[in-house]
């Protein structure tokens, strides 16, 4: 008896060893860790940069923008457009394939886009002079315009939050701020439902029915062909934890790490420590307009002249050499961001004009109240620095601190800030959501309609406009340059700098796309 | 459980934050907000949410998470099996160390061993899980690398895995479940030692031991059953930062995520079967009383 004890002992043992070298053995997986856990598996209900990116591995899209800010055709083969601007006609390429078998037609690629132009800003720009879509077959269809729209194929190009994913029909027909909850889409990487663990890990395997495009990738356009069999995002929400983690070899990819965690990885000659955002992220103060003192434009001058983004660079990413001073509203290093109109943000800090502002606004000292989120630690940085400029030129201001859930929740409070409302708060969005007034949402001033803060300025919305019917990129430019200029004087926010956070990769991992999303296609693990 | 159920679903309501406005995304409007709590039902009036819940709850049906669109007993289900391993492994681990050092503490009382248990004792209270759970991190992991930083394998991809995961959580989470019990431990065993009748089997020419074990311990477990029991509690709370630490995927991590973004079902779901966990602890510690003690009837 106890022999035969012993045998099953031994060969359970050597089953147990062997079970998970022999499945590793057979596949490659590539263990990433994301920035924050996917919870939400609809693109268009949020704007969750961590879902945009769980979208980018299951979906596909019509078009794409290149890392020259071209757009490229993606899921589409072939498209014209009329000789009046009015009518485009798409035809998409061959061998597309949902990930339950289905061909992608039109009225897959119709329904997504109706969904998404119902969420997006810019989506409901392409909406507001749209006609009708139209299925021709099922490989071809049209875009009727009211008039022309010179933006037309950069809303199908659009890279960040929300960005225009094809979906099967089916799903697509789903009410717009209704979640979607069936992940099949068109994309090179299938999710595995079955296995996704919220709050640990979401994996997805290679769709070895994708067909890539021939074209290298550039950003998100060009071929998207898939070098591993198996992804695996591990989400790690302690960061000394993930750093650990990735010292150990039991994670490849760790797609934003926190500036003071660079020093210990860095050590690791096994480990790489890299910028692969060119765009990287900008910092944002942004007021409440319904309330005093900053529904004056004096006092929202006053902070232009206060605020050091050299200082919230640093205290945001904690090195220069992860950021740099952005003094403009639309995203450094790309082609519409310029300093028209900065100066009062630029140079040594003028904290004796910030004080005469303050006087000439008429500041009777009223409390301000900064709603912070100490859970995040690139709000809460900004938000200690706004006090200390805020108490440098006069103003009684106070922290009200909670968690970043307390602070989305209370932004959108219109109420006074005694009553439960804000004066201020910080958050910070991705290069890409800045790069024209078109996406730069905090720029916009349509009053009940604008985003937290609802900033009210006709001349705000009339400059943004008088952008979208620019024709040639000279005129784009001017044009931006002109809601720029006036974003100066009129302040809808202050920006408070460009950052990044940088990716930590094992050094058998080659080919991450150096790009504003951290994409895995194209992505090999030695 | 019904005071349990009513008081968590009243406290949710009165908390700050929108489960609209999380789900929205940073770049959402009012109006975007406004629509998706409309979807959501969360416009409903309190009685009504809360009698809905209730019908649900009373058919078996937890609800459905607001963000994962999956069923808050399918994302219980996903995450008991680690907090399970890991509360059963750090019981099994505190009682089998924590026992006998109590009592071996109890036995030298006043010598060198004695002070040295209590001295662990007093230095397990004082250290923060998380403090001794990045230096496990750093020693057996990092430096020696013998067991893996973080995460959790089920049973069923081999109990060699599964182990080897567990390790550094147990042995962070144990170490102030085990200063608890063997504290408890020595001042019960203390108490009985001073007994007459464990002076009578003395005198009657028992094996030390055997009057140790056969008479003082078995006396004296009532009240170190009653700490176990206790302690599950602080074990439950303890599992969330380790949880945390570990990356392992449990009901403590599903907890604090689930409150981070306000998603009131899972909330209520895992409230619920904490207490009813709780519940049955108790139920099986006073249960236990009677084993360890014939006088105890109920």
């Amino acid at each position: 008896m106890k022999r035969h004890l012993r045998s099953f002992i031994a060969v359970a043992l050597l089953a147990a060893a062997a079970g998970p070298w022999s499945a590793a053995l057979a596949q490659k997986t590539l263990k990433f860790i994301p920035q924050a856990d996917l919870r939400i598996l609809d693109p268009i209900t949020t704007t969750a940069y961590i879902t945009r990116n769980h979208g980018y591995m299951v979906y596909d899209t019509l078009f794409a923008m290149d890392e020259k800010f071209v757009v490229q055709p993606q899921m589409v083969d072939k498209y014209e457009m009329s000789k009046d601007g009015l009518t485009y006609t798409f035809t998409l390429r061959p061998g597309l394939k949902f990930h339950d078998g289905a061909p992608v037609r039109s009225a897959d690629c119709i329904a997504s886009v109706e969904r998404w132009a119902k969420r997006d800003a810019l989506g409901q720009k392409l909406a507001e002079a749209t006609e009708s879509w139209k299925a021709v077959d099922d490989k071809t269809f049209t875009l009727k315009l009211k008039a022309p729209f010179p933006l037309t194929l950069e809303a199908l190009a659009k890279p960040s939050s929300n960005v225009p994913f094809i979906m099967p029909e089916r799903i697509a027909k789903t009410d717009a701020f209704k979640n979607i909850d069936d992940p099949t889409g068109s994309g090179p990487f299938k999710m595995v439902k079955s296995e996704w663990v919220p709050g640990n890990k979401v994996v997805y395997v290679k769709n070895t029915d994708y067909v890539p495009r021939k074209e290298a990738p550039s950003w998100a356009s060009g071929g998207k062909v898939v070098k591993v069999d198996r992804v695996e995002w591990i989400y790690i929400p302690d960061s000394a934890t993930a750093a650990a983690a990735m010292n150990a070899g039991e994670a490849d990819i760790w797609e934003q790490m926190p500036p003071d965690l660079i020093p210990l990885l860095s050590r690791n000659k096994d480990v790489v420590v890299k910028n692969i955002d060119p765009l990287g992220s900008m910092g944002i103060l942004r007021f409440n307009f319904l309330f005093p003192p900053f529904n004056n434009e004096k006092m929202r001058q006053a902070l232009l002249y206060a605020v050091d983004q050299n200082d919230y660079v640093i205290g945001i990413a904690g090195d220069k050499k992860n950021g740099k001073p952005c003094y403009s509203y639309f995203t450094c290093g790309t082609p519409l961001s310029s300093e028209v109109g900065a100066d009062p943000l630029k140079g040594k800090r003028n904290f004796e004009k910030a004080k005469q502002l303050v006087k000439e606004s008429g500041y009777k000292g009223e409390k301000v109240v900064i709603i912070d989120a100490t859970d995040q630690p690139i709000v809460h940085s900004q938000s200690l620095l706004t006090l200390e400029n805020l108490k440098k030129i006069g103003v009684n201001a106070e922290i009200q601190a909670g968690d970043w859930g307390t602070l989305i929740t209370r932004r959108a409070v219109k109420e006074p800030p005694e009553k439960g409302g804000w004066n201020i708060f910080h958050t910070w969005l991705v290069g890409p959501d800045m790069v024209n007034p078109a996406v730069d949402f905090p720029v916009r001033a349509n009053g009940k309609g604008a985003w937290f803060g609802w900033p009210d300025d006709a001349k705000t919305e009339e400059l943004r406009e008088a952008w979208f019917h620019a024709k040639t990129p000279a005129e784009s430019k001017a044009a931006a340059d002109a809601v720029q200029k006036h974003a100066f004087e009129f302040v809808p926010f202050v920006p408070t700098g460009q950052f990044i956070l940088p990716t930590a990769y094992r050094s058998n991992i080659s080919g991450l796309i150096i790009a504003p999303i951290n994409l895995l296609w194209n992505v090999e693990k030695r | 459980m019904a005071v349990v159920a009513f008081v968590v679903f009243l406290l949710l309501y009165l908390t700050p934050g929108d489960p609209a406005a999380i789900l929205a995304g940073d770049a959402a409007t009012s109006q975007d907000i406004a629509k998706i709590r409309e979807a959501l039902g969360l416009n409903e009036p309190f009685h009504v949410r809360f009698g809905e819940w209730v019908w649900r709850l009373l058919h078996g049906d937890l609800g459905i998470s607001i963000f994962t669109r999956l069923p808050v007993t399918a994302l219980i289900g996903q995450r008991i099996g680690p907090t399970f391993s890991l509360t059963v492994c750090t019981l099994v681990f505190s009682v089998l160390v924590a026992v006998p050092l109590g009592v071996i503490a109890a036995a030298r009382a006043g010598r060198w061993i004695d002070r040295a248990v209590m001295g662990f004792s007093v230095a397990g209270f004082s250290l923060p899980v998380f403090v001794l759970a990045y230096i496990l991190i750093y020693l057996f992991s990092i430096e020696l690398e013998w067991l893996p930083v973080q995460g959790y394998r089920p049973m069923s991809e081999g109990v060699w895995e599964w182990a080897r995961h567990l390790v550094l959580p147990t042995l962070a989470l144990g170490t102030v479940y085990i200063a608890l019990i063997a504290r408890m431990t020595r001042a019960a065993m203390l108490d009985v030692l001073a007994q007459d009748y464990v002076r009578t089997a003395q005198a009657k020419g028992l094996a030390p031991n055997a009057v140790l074990i056969g008479h003082a311990l078995k006396n004296a477990a009532v009240p170190i059953v009653t700490v176990i029991g206790i302690g599950i509690g602080l074990l439950i709370g303890g599992a969330i930062v380790t949880e945390t630490v570990f990356a392992l995927p449990g009901v403590g991590r599903l907890t604090v995520d689930a409150i981070l973004r306000r998603d009131y079902p899972v909330i209520q779901g895992v409230v619920l079967m904490f207490s009813a966990a709780y519940v049955l602890v108790n139920l099986a510690v006073d249960l236990s009383y009677m084993f360890f003690d014939p006088r105890v009837r109920y």
